[in-house]
Protein backbone atom coordinates (compact mmCIF):
# COMPACT_ATOMS: atom_id res chain seq x y z
CA UNK A 1 0.00 0.00 0.00
CA UNK A 2 1.57 3.49 -1.14
CA UNK A 3 1.41 5.94 2.10
CA UNK A 4 -1.11 8.63 2.29
CA UNK A 5 0.18 11.42 0.44
CA UNK A 6 -1.74 14.77 1.00
CA UNK A 7 -1.37 15.49 -2.64
CA UNK A 8 -3.81 17.94 -3.32
CA UNK A 9 -3.91 20.40 -1.12
CA UNK A 10 -6.67 22.64 -0.58
CA UNK A 11 -5.18 25.64 -1.28
CA UNK A 12 -4.43 27.57 -4.44
CA UNK A 13 -7.45 27.42 -5.81
CA UNK A 14 -6.90 30.79 -7.70
CA UNK A 15 -3.51 30.23 -9.54
CA UNK A 16 -4.67 27.18 -11.07
CA UNK A 17 -8.45 28.55 -12.15
CA UNK A 18 -9.18 27.75 -15.25
CA UNK A 19 -6.84 24.89 -16.04
CA UNK A 20 -8.39 21.91 -17.28
CA UNK A 21 -9.47 18.78 -14.67
CA UNK A 22 -12.00 16.89 -17.26
CA UNK A 23 -11.83 16.89 -20.88
CA UNK A 24 -13.99 14.42 -23.29
CA UNK A 25 -12.09 14.54 -26.63
CA UNK A 26 -14.74 13.12 -29.61
CA UNK A 27 -16.37 10.60 -26.85
CA UNK A 28 -19.12 8.58 -28.02
CA UNK A 29 -20.93 5.75 -26.90
CA UNK A 30 -24.03 3.74 -28.05
CA UNK A 31 -26.28 0.70 -26.84
CA UNK A 32 -27.08 -0.99 -29.75
CA UNK A 33 -29.50 1.86 -31.92
CA UNK A 34 -29.45 4.58 -28.33
CA UNK A 35 -26.51 6.89 -29.03
CA UNK A 36 -26.14 8.06 -25.57
CA UNK A 37 -23.15 10.21 -26.10
CA UNK A 38 -22.25 12.03 -29.45
CA UNK A 39 -18.47 12.54 -30.59
CA UNK A 40 -18.69 14.75 -27.10
CA UNK A 41 -16.25 17.40 -26.41
CA UNK A 42 -16.53 19.04 -23.00
CA UNK A 43 -14.54 20.53 -20.95
CA UNK A 44 -14.45 21.14 -16.78
CA UNK A 45 -11.93 23.21 -15.44
CA UNK A 46 -10.57 22.83 -12.10
CA UNK A 47 -12.32 23.96 -9.19
CA UNK A 48 -15.85 24.59 -11.54
CA UNK A 49 -18.94 23.63 -9.98
CA UNK A 50 -21.05 22.01 -13.07
CA UNK A 51 -24.47 21.19 -13.62
CA UNK A 52 -25.40 18.92 -16.42
CA UNK A 53 -29.88 18.99 -17.26
CA UNK A 54 -31.54 17.70 -19.81
CA UNK A 55 -34.31 15.08 -20.74
CA UNK A 56 -33.68 11.82 -19.25
CA UNK A 57 -31.77 9.34 -21.29
CA UNK A 58 -29.77 12.19 -23.25
CA UNK A 59 -26.39 10.82 -21.26
CA UNK A 60 -26.19 13.30 -18.93
CA UNK A 61 -25.67 10.43 -16.04
CA UNK A 62 -23.11 8.23 -18.69
CA UNK A 63 -20.68 11.27 -18.97
CA UNK A 64 -20.59 10.68 -14.54
CA UNK A 65 -20.14 6.60 -15.28
CA UNK A 66 -17.39 6.86 -18.08
CA UNK A 67 -15.72 8.84 -15.51
CA UNK A 68 -16.03 6.70 -12.83
CA UNK A 69 -14.85 3.71 -14.92
CA UNK A 70 -18.37 2.22 -14.50
CA UNK A 71 -18.65 2.65 -18.15
CA UNK A 72 -16.60 2.35 -21.11
CA UNK A 73 -16.74 4.91 -23.81
CA UNK A 74 -16.70 3.44 -27.54
CA UNK A 75 -14.78 6.28 -28.96
CA UNK A 76 -13.01 9.02 -28.03
CA UNK A 77 -10.49 10.24 -25.49
CA UNK A 78 -11.34 10.96 -21.80
CA UNK A 79 -9.09 12.39 -19.31
CA UNK A 80 -8.37 13.88 -15.73
CA UNK A 81 -5.51 16.96 -15.54
CA UNK A 82 -3.84 15.61 -18.82
CA UNK A 83 -3.66 11.82 -17.58
CA UNK A 84 -5.55 9.58 -19.91
CA UNK A 85 -8.60 8.08 -18.42
CA UNK A 86 -9.86 6.12 -21.49
CA UNK A 87 -8.39 6.32 -24.60
CA UNK A 88 -10.88 4.60 -27.19
CA UNK A 89 -9.93 6.19 -30.42
CA UNK A 90 -10.08 4.00 -33.00
CA UNK A 91 -9.83 0.81 -31.09
CA UNK A 92 -12.30 -2.25 -30.18
CA UNK A 93 -12.39 -1.53 -26.68
CA UNK A 94 -10.38 0.21 -23.81
CA UNK A 95 -9.32 -2.14 -21.68
CA UNK A 96 -8.82 -1.31 -17.85
CA UNK A 97 -5.31 -0.61 -17.10
CA UNK A 98 -2.87 0.21 -14.55
CA UNK A 99 -2.87 4.06 -15.37
CA UNK A 100 -6.39 4.47 -15.35
CA UNK A 101 -6.91 2.71 -11.57
CA UNK A 102 -4.68 5.66 -10.69
CA UNK A 103 -6.23 7.98 -12.56
CA UNK A 104 -9.77 7.16 -11.31
CA UNK A 105 -8.26 7.86 -7.73
CA UNK A 106 -9.07 11.41 -8.08
CA UNK A 107 -12.58 10.64 -8.88
CA UNK A 108 -15.34 10.25 -6.30
CA UNK A 109 -18.75 9.46 -6.83
CA UNK A 110 -22.75 10.13 -5.09
CA UNK A 111 -25.01 7.80 -6.42
CA UNK A 112 -28.91 8.37 -6.93
CA UNK A 113 -29.64 4.91 -4.75
CA UNK A 114 -26.73 6.04 -2.00
CA UNK A 115 -25.46 2.57 -2.60
CA UNK A 116 -24.13 2.19 0.75
CA UNK A 117 -22.92 -0.90 2.15
CA UNK A 118 -25.30 -2.49 4.62
CA UNK A 119 -24.21 -4.78 6.41
CA UNK A 120 -21.54 -2.09 7.68
CA UNK A 121 -21.87 0.87 9.99
CA UNK A 122 -22.31 4.03 8.97
CA UNK A 123 -18.37 5.34 9.98
CA UNK A 124 -17.02 1.79 8.61
CA UNK A 125 -18.18 2.86 5.61
CA UNK A 126 -16.62 5.74 5.41
CA UNK A 127 -13.81 4.32 7.05
CA UNK A 128 -13.37 1.42 4.35
CA UNK A 129 -11.25 3.16 1.38
CA UNK A 130 -8.69 5.29 3.22
CA UNK A 131 -7.78 1.93 5.39
CA UNK A 132 -8.42 -0.49 2.38
CA UNK A 133 -6.91 1.92 -0.76
CA UNK A 134 -5.29 4.68 0.84
CA UNK A 135 -3.14 2.37 3.57
CA UNK A 136 -4.20 4.37 6.43
CA UNK A 137 -4.39 3.13 9.96
CA UNK A 138 -7.81 1.83 11.25
CA UNK A 139 -7.38 4.81 14.54
CA UNK A 140 -6.67 7.56 11.31
CA UNK A 141 -9.04 6.83 9.12
CA UNK A 142 -11.81 6.49 12.14
CA UNK A 143 -10.54 10.07 13.09
CA UNK A 144 -11.06 11.77 9.59
CA UNK A 145 -14.51 10.02 9.25
CA UNK A 146 -15.51 10.80 12.75
CA UNK A 147 -15.19 14.64 11.32
CA UNK A 148 -16.77 14.09 7.97
CA UNK A 149 -19.60 12.45 9.54
CA UNK A 150 -19.51 15.23 11.65
CA UNK A 151 -19.46 17.95 9.00
CA UNK A 152 -22.50 15.98 7.16
CA UNK A 153 -24.51 16.81 10.02
CA UNK A 154 -24.34 12.95 11.70
CA UNK A 155 -22.36 12.58 14.50
CA UNK A 156 -24.97 11.04 16.45
CA UNK A 157 -25.08 8.18 13.92
CA UNK A 158 -21.67 6.75 13.42
CA UNK A 159 -22.28 3.32 14.13
CA UNK A 160 -25.84 2.91 12.92
CA UNK A 161 -26.02 0.78 9.54
CA UNK A 162 -27.90 2.24 6.94
CA UNK A 163 -30.96 0.17 7.22
CA UNK A 164 -31.34 2.24 9.82
CA UNK A 165 -31.11 5.91 8.66
CA UNK A 166 -33.53 7.78 6.88
CA UNK A 167 -32.41 8.21 3.18
CA UNK A 168 -31.20 11.59 3.21
CA UNK A 169 -29.41 9.99 6.36
CA UNK A 170 -27.93 7.64 4.05
CA UNK A 171 -27.20 10.01 0.93
CA UNK A 172 -25.33 11.99 3.51
CA UNK A 173 -22.79 9.27 4.75
CA UNK A 174 -22.72 8.20 0.80
CA UNK A 175 -21.28 12.05 0.55
CA UNK A 176 -18.69 11.47 3.58
CA UNK A 177 -17.84 8.24 2.11
CA UNK A 178 -16.93 9.92 -1.11
CA UNK A 179 -14.82 12.43 0.66
CA UNK A 180 -12.85 10.60 2.75
CA UNK A 181 -10.62 9.72 -0.27
CA UNK A 182 -10.43 13.47 -0.87
CA UNK A 183 -10.87 13.29 -4.57
CA UNK A 184 -10.18 16.43 -6.94
CA UNK A 185 -13.72 15.94 -8.79
CA UNK A 186 -16.86 14.64 -7.21
CA UNK A 187 -19.10 12.82 -8.95
CA UNK A 188 -23.00 14.15 -8.16
CA UNK A 189 -25.78 11.71 -10.14
CA UNK A 190 -29.04 12.73 -9.80
CA UNK A 191 -28.17 13.11 -5.82
CA UNK A 192 -32.14 13.65 -4.58
CA UNK A 193 -34.11 12.13 -7.47
CA UNK A 194 -34.54 8.84 -4.66
CA UNK A 195 -35.35 11.06 -1.63
CA UNK A 196 -38.49 12.36 -0.10
CA UNK A 197 -39.30 15.44 -0.70
CA UNK A 198 -39.41 16.36 2.90
CA UNK A 199 -35.51 14.75 2.77
CA UNK A 200 -33.90 16.72 -0.04
CA UNK A 201 -33.10 19.76 1.84
CA UNK A 202 -30.85 18.08 3.94
CA UNK A 203 -28.95 16.58 1.22
CA UNK A 204 -29.00 19.75 -0.83
CA UNK A 205 -27.64 21.94 2.31
CA UNK A 206 -24.56 19.23 2.80
CA UNK A 207 -24.08 19.91 -1.30
CA UNK A 208 -24.33 23.27 -1.23
CA UNK A 209 -21.85 23.90 1.62
CA UNK A 210 -19.06 21.52 -0.18
CA UNK A 211 -19.43 24.06 -4.01
CA UNK A 212 -19.37 26.76 -1.62
CA UNK A 213 -16.06 25.95 0.45
CA UNK A 214 -13.93 23.50 -1.07
CA UNK A 215 -12.02 23.90 -4.14
CA UNK A 216 -13.11 20.04 -5.89
CA UNK A 217 -14.16 20.14 -8.98
CA UNK A 218 -18.23 19.30 -9.07
CA UNK A 219 -20.27 17.82 -11.92
CA UNK A 220 -23.42 17.31 -11.10
CA UNK A 221 -26.51 15.80 -12.53
CA UNK A 222 -29.95 17.08 -11.46
CA UNK A 223 -33.28 17.85 -11.48
CA UNK A 224 -32.97 20.24 -9.51
CA UNK A 225 -33.06 23.73 -11.12
CA UNK A 226 -32.99 26.18 -8.51
CA UNK A 227 -30.31 24.76 -6.88
CA UNK A 228 -28.18 23.94 -9.82
CA UNK A 229 -28.81 27.77 -10.83
CA UNK A 230 -27.71 28.42 -7.27
CA UNK A 231 -24.35 27.05 -6.75
CA UNK A 232 -23.16 26.30 -10.29
CA UNK A 233 -20.47 28.14 -11.96
CA UNK A 234 -21.78 26.53 -15.87
CA UNK A 235 -24.91 25.08 -16.56
CA UNK A 236 -24.81 22.58 -19.42
CA UNK A 237 -27.75 21.03 -21.74
CA UNK A 238 -27.84 17.96 -22.60
CA UNK A 239 -30.06 16.48 -25.03
CA UNK A 240 -29.66 13.55 -27.78
CA UNK A 241 -26.30 12.61 -26.32
CA UNK A 242 -25.01 16.66 -26.96
CA UNK A 243 -24.17 19.65 -25.11
CA UNK A 244 -26.90 21.86 -26.91
CA UNK A 245 -26.03 24.88 -24.37
CA UNK A 246 -24.28 25.96 -21.92
CA UNK A 247 -23.12 29.00 -19.96
CA UNK A 248 -23.40 30.30 -16.48
CA UNK A 249 -26.83 29.91 -14.52
CA UNK A 250 -28.45 33.15 -15.01
CA UNK A 251 -27.88 33.22 -19.04
CA UNK A 252 -28.69 29.07 -18.70
CA UNK A 253 -32.41 29.91 -17.04
CA UNK A 254 -33.16 33.49 -17.61
CA UNK A 255 -32.20 33.74 -21.56
CA UNK A 256 -31.31 30.45 -23.33
CA UNK A 257 -30.86 30.41 -26.93
CA UNK A 258 -31.59 27.05 -27.82
CA UNK A 259 -35.15 26.02 -28.88
CA UNK A 260 -34.43 22.77 -26.59
CA UNK A 261 -33.91 24.13 -23.45
CA UNK A 262 -36.32 26.87 -23.60
CA UNK A 263 -39.10 23.35 -24.05
CA UNK A 264 -36.77 21.71 -21.38
CA UNK A 265 -36.94 24.42 -19.01
CA UNK A 266 -40.69 24.95 -19.90
CA UNK A 267 -41.58 21.55 -19.11
CA UNK A 268 -39.77 21.38 -15.67
CA UNK A 269 -40.08 24.85 -14.52
CA UNK A 270 -43.88 24.95 -14.80
CA UNK A 271 -44.56 21.43 -13.25
CA UNK B 1 -43.57 -60.36 12.27
CA UNK B 2 -44.02 -58.52 15.40
CA UNK B 3 -42.34 -55.67 17.37
CA UNK B 4 -39.86 -56.36 20.32
CA UNK B 5 -38.77 -53.28 22.20
CA UNK B 6 -36.60 -55.33 24.23
CA UNK B 7 -34.87 -55.81 20.83
CA UNK B 8 -35.50 -52.53 19.74
CA UNK B 9 -33.45 -51.54 23.17
CA UNK B 10 -30.65 -53.68 22.35
CA UNK B 11 -29.85 -52.29 19.10
CA UNK B 12 -29.90 -48.39 19.48
CA UNK B 13 -26.75 -48.33 20.73
CA UNK B 14 -25.27 -49.40 17.41
CA UNK B 15 -27.87 -47.04 15.37
CA UNK B 16 -26.66 -44.20 17.49
CA UNK B 17 -22.99 -44.96 16.47
CA UNK B 18 -24.57 -45.25 12.88
CA UNK B 19 -26.02 -41.81 13.25
CA UNK B 20 -23.15 -40.36 14.20
CA UNK B 21 -21.18 -41.74 11.53
CA UNK B 22 -24.08 -40.05 9.59
CA UNK B 23 -23.33 -36.51 11.39
CA UNK B 24 -20.04 -36.71 10.65
CA UNK B 25 -19.97 -37.74 6.88
CA UNK B 26 -22.88 -34.62 6.80
CA UNK B 27 -20.21 -32.19 8.41
CA UNK B 28 -17.06 -33.01 6.82
CA UNK B 29 -19.37 -33.38 3.51
CA UNK B 30 -20.72 -29.60 4.16
CA UNK B 31 -17.64 -28.15 4.41
CA UNK B 32 -16.24 -29.62 0.78
CA UNK B 33 -19.71 -28.89 -0.42
CA UNK B 34 -19.69 -25.04 0.97
CA UNK B 35 -15.36 -24.42 0.05
CA UNK B 36 -15.52 -26.26 -3.16
CA UNK B 37 -19.06 -24.89 -4.29
CA UNK B 38 -17.92 -21.21 -3.58
CA UNK B 39 -14.48 -21.50 -5.44
CA UNK B 40 -16.96 -22.63 -8.51
CA UNK B 41 -19.37 -20.10 -8.32
CA UNK B 42 -16.62 -17.53 -8.21
CA UNK B 43 -14.34 -18.58 -10.90
CA UNK B 44 -17.76 -19.43 -12.94
CA UNK B 45 -18.66 -15.50 -12.26
CA UNK B 46 -15.26 -14.10 -13.51
CA UNK B 47 -15.61 -15.34 -16.63
CA UNK B 48 -12.09 -16.52 -17.21
CA UNK B 49 -11.66 -18.26 -20.84
CA UNK B 50 -11.86 -22.02 -20.62
CA UNK B 51 -11.22 -22.15 -16.78
CA UNK B 52 -14.93 -20.86 -15.90
CA UNK B 53 -16.32 -23.38 -18.98
CA UNK B 54 -14.34 -26.03 -17.21
CA UNK B 55 -16.20 -25.37 -14.19
CA UNK B 56 -19.56 -24.87 -16.19
CA UNK B 57 -18.74 -28.63 -17.74
CA UNK B 58 -18.12 -29.57 -13.87
CA UNK B 59 -21.36 -28.30 -12.19
CA UNK B 60 -23.17 -29.84 -15.24
CA UNK B 61 -21.58 -33.54 -15.17
CA UNK B 62 -22.25 -33.77 -11.30
CA UNK B 63 -25.58 -32.53 -11.74
CA UNK B 64 -26.69 -34.93 -14.64
CA UNK B 65 -25.48 -38.43 -13.34
CA UNK B 66 -26.67 -39.74 -10.19
CA UNK B 67 -24.78 -39.98 -6.46
CA UNK B 68 -25.08 -43.72 -6.40
CA UNK B 69 -23.10 -43.95 -9.46
CA UNK B 70 -20.33 -41.30 -8.42
CA UNK B 71 -19.88 -42.75 -5.45
CA UNK B 72 -20.00 -46.36 -7.01
CA UNK B 73 -17.32 -45.44 -9.44
CA UNK B 74 -15.35 -43.42 -6.98
CA UNK B 75 -15.14 -46.68 -4.68
CA UNK B 76 -14.63 -49.09 -7.33
CA UNK B 77 -12.86 -47.78 -10.05
CA UNK B 78 -10.45 -45.52 -8.31
CA UNK B 79 -8.41 -47.96 -6.44
CA UNK B 80 -7.28 -49.56 -9.85
CA UNK B 81 -5.52 -46.00 -10.52
CA UNK B 82 -4.18 -46.55 -7.53
CA UNK B 83 -6.02 -44.22 -5.36
CA UNK B 84 -6.83 -46.27 -1.97
CA UNK B 85 -9.01 -44.62 0.64
CA UNK B 86 -11.25 -45.68 3.11
CA UNK B 87 -15.01 -46.32 2.60
CA UNK B 88 -15.51 -43.51 5.02
CA UNK B 89 -13.23 -40.80 3.11
CA UNK B 90 -14.34 -41.60 -0.39
CA UNK B 91 -17.73 -41.45 1.00
CA UNK B 92 -17.71 -38.07 2.14
CA UNK B 93 -15.46 -36.91 -0.69
CA UNK B 94 -17.83 -38.27 -2.95
CA UNK B 95 -20.86 -36.62 -1.22
CA UNK B 96 -19.41 -33.31 -0.44
CA UNK B 97 -18.48 -33.03 -4.59
CA UNK B 98 -21.89 -33.62 -5.78
CA UNK B 99 -23.12 -31.24 -2.93
CA UNK B 100 -20.57 -28.60 -4.48
CA UNK B 101 -22.67 -28.65 -7.78
CA UNK B 102 -25.69 -27.79 -6.05
CA UNK B 103 -23.59 -25.26 -3.48
CA UNK B 104 -22.39 -23.31 -6.16
CA UNK B 105 -25.44 -22.71 -8.29
CA UNK B 106 -26.79 -21.34 -4.59
CA UNK B 107 -23.87 -19.02 -4.72
CA UNK B 108 -24.07 -18.07 -7.64
CA UNK B 109 -28.04 -16.82 -7.29
CA UNK B 110 -26.72 -14.91 -4.06
CA UNK B 111 -24.03 -13.32 -5.95
CA UNK B 112 -26.01 -12.22 -8.86
CA UNK B 113 -28.24 -11.07 -6.52
CA UNK B 114 -26.60 -8.35 -4.93
CA UNK B 115 -27.80 -4.76 -6.32
CA UNK B 116 -25.30 -3.75 -9.47
CA UNK B 117 -24.88 -0.50 -6.88
CA UNK B 118 -22.51 -2.32 -4.66
CA UNK B 119 -20.20 -2.98 -7.02
CA UNK B 120 -20.21 0.05 -8.66
CA UNK B 121 -19.49 1.99 -5.11
CA UNK B 122 -16.63 -0.54 -4.44
CA UNK B 123 -15.42 0.60 -7.93
CA UNK B 124 -16.48 4.03 -7.26
CA UNK B 125 -13.99 3.71 -3.93
CA UNK B 126 -11.20 2.18 -6.08
CA UNK B 127 -11.42 -1.06 -3.51
CA UNK B 128 -9.01 -4.09 -4.37
CA UNK B 129 -11.38 -6.29 -5.87
CA UNK B 130 -10.06 -8.95 -3.68
CA UNK B 131 -11.66 -6.70 -0.58
CA UNK B 132 -14.54 -6.49 -2.73
CA UNK B 133 -15.02 -9.57 -3.18
CA UNK B 134 -14.77 -10.55 0.83
CA UNK B 135 -15.50 -7.81 2.80
CA UNK B 136 -18.57 -6.72 0.81
CA UNK B 137 -20.12 -8.97 -2.11
CA UNK B 138 -19.34 -12.78 -0.31
CA UNK B 139 -20.89 -11.58 3.03
CA UNK B 140 -24.03 -9.79 1.69
CA UNK B 141 -24.61 -12.77 -0.62
CA UNK B 142 -23.94 -15.99 1.52
CA UNK B 143 -26.07 -14.10 3.98
CA UNK B 144 -29.67 -13.84 1.81
CA UNK B 145 -28.90 -17.57 0.62
CA UNK B 146 -27.96 -19.29 4.13
CA UNK B 147 -31.63 -21.12 4.39
CA UNK B 148 -30.72 -22.42 1.10
CA UNK B 149 -27.98 -23.96 2.21
CA UNK B 150 -28.93 -24.87 5.33
CA UNK B 151 -31.68 -27.02 3.49
CA UNK B 152 -29.47 -28.39 1.06
CA UNK B 153 -27.39 -29.67 4.32
CA UNK B 154 -30.04 -31.65 5.65
CA UNK B 155 -30.79 -33.28 2.42
CA UNK B 156 -27.13 -34.13 2.29
CA UNK B 157 -28.36 -35.79 5.88
CA UNK B 158 -30.75 -38.01 4.13
CA UNK B 159 -29.04 -38.53 0.87
CA UNK B 160 -25.95 -39.88 3.11
CA UNK B 161 -27.91 -43.35 3.25
CA UNK B 162 -27.12 -43.42 -0.60
CA UNK B 163 -23.32 -44.49 0.72
CA UNK B 164 -24.70 -47.56 2.29
CA UNK B 165 -24.01 -49.01 -0.94
CA UNK B 166 -19.98 -48.21 -0.88
CA UNK B 167 -19.90 -49.70 2.85
CA UNK B 168 -19.39 -46.58 4.83
CA UNK B 169 -20.53 -47.52 8.09
CA UNK B 170 -23.20 -44.83 8.65
CA UNK B 171 -27.04 -45.07 9.83
CA UNK B 172 -28.68 -47.15 7.25
CA UNK B 173 -25.41 -48.95 6.17
CA UNK B 174 -25.87 -49.90 10.13
CA UNK B 175 -29.59 -50.78 10.03
CA UNK B 176 -28.72 -53.36 7.31
CA UNK B 177 -26.26 -54.92 8.76
CA UNK B 178 -28.01 -55.62 11.89
CA UNK B 179 -30.97 -56.62 9.45
CA UNK B 180 -29.30 -59.24 7.64
CA UNK B 181 -27.21 -60.48 10.65
CA UNK B 182 -30.57 -61.00 12.84
CA UNK B 183 -33.01 -61.58 10.31
CA UNK B 184 -34.67 -59.08 11.50
CA UNK B 185 -35.83 -55.37 9.73
CA UNK B 186 -38.50 -53.93 11.54
CA UNK B 187 -36.89 -52.89 14.34
CA UNK B 188 -33.77 -51.25 12.73
CA UNK B 189 -35.10 -49.42 10.07
CA UNK B 190 -38.15 -48.17 11.82
CA UNK B 191 -35.54 -46.56 14.80
CA UNK B 192 -33.52 -45.54 11.70
CA UNK B 193 -36.45 -44.02 10.30
CA UNK B 194 -37.19 -42.49 13.42
CA UNK B 195 -33.73 -41.07 13.76
CA UNK B 196 -33.65 -39.71 10.56
CA UNK B 197 -36.75 -37.73 10.68
CA UNK B 198 -35.60 -36.19 14.66
CA UNK B 199 -32.38 -35.10 13.18
CA UNK B 200 -33.62 -33.93 10.17
CA UNK B 201 -36.81 -32.06 11.87
CA UNK B 202 -34.71 -30.59 14.10
CA UNK B 203 -32.46 -28.90 11.77
CA UNK B 204 -35.85 -27.68 9.27
CA UNK B 205 -36.52 -25.62 12.80
CA UNK B 206 -33.21 -24.39 12.77
CA UNK B 207 -33.14 -23.44 9.29
CA UNK B 208 -36.48 -21.48 9.83
CA UNK B 209 -34.96 -19.39 12.43
CA UNK B 210 -31.96 -18.68 10.08
CA UNK B 211 -34.23 -17.98 7.40
CA UNK B 212 -36.09 -14.85 9.63
CA UNK B 213 -33.23 -14.03 10.77
CA UNK B 214 -31.46 -13.21 7.21
CA UNK B 215 -34.26 -12.78 4.96
CA UNK B 216 -33.05 -10.37 2.26
CA UNK B 217 -33.31 -7.05 3.18
CA UNK B 218 -32.88 -5.48 -0.24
Amino acid sequence: MPPLTEDHPTTGASDREGSEMITFADVSKSWGDNHVLRSLNFHVAQGEKVSIIGPSGSGKTTILRILMTLETPDDGLVSIEGETLWDARGKAKPKETKQMRATRRKVGMVFQSFNLFPHMTAVENVMEAPVQVLGMSKEEARERATGLMEQVGLSQHLDHKPPKLSGGQQQRVAIARALAMRPKILLFDEPTSALDPELIGEVLAVIRDLALSADMTMLMVTHEMRFAEEISDRVVMFDSGQAVEQGPPHKIFKDPDHDRTKKFLRAVLDR
Amino acid sequence: MNWSSAYAIDILPRLLEGLWVTIEVTMAGMVIALVVGLFVAVVRYLNIPVVSSLFTFYVLFVRGTPLLVQAYAAFFILPSYGITWSAFTTGVIVIGLNYSAYTAEVYRSGIEGLPAGQWEAACALSLPTRRTWTKIVLPQAVKTIIPVLGNYWIQMFKDSAILAAITVSELMQTAKTIGSSDFRYLEPFTIAGILYLVVSYTASLFVKSMERRYAPTH
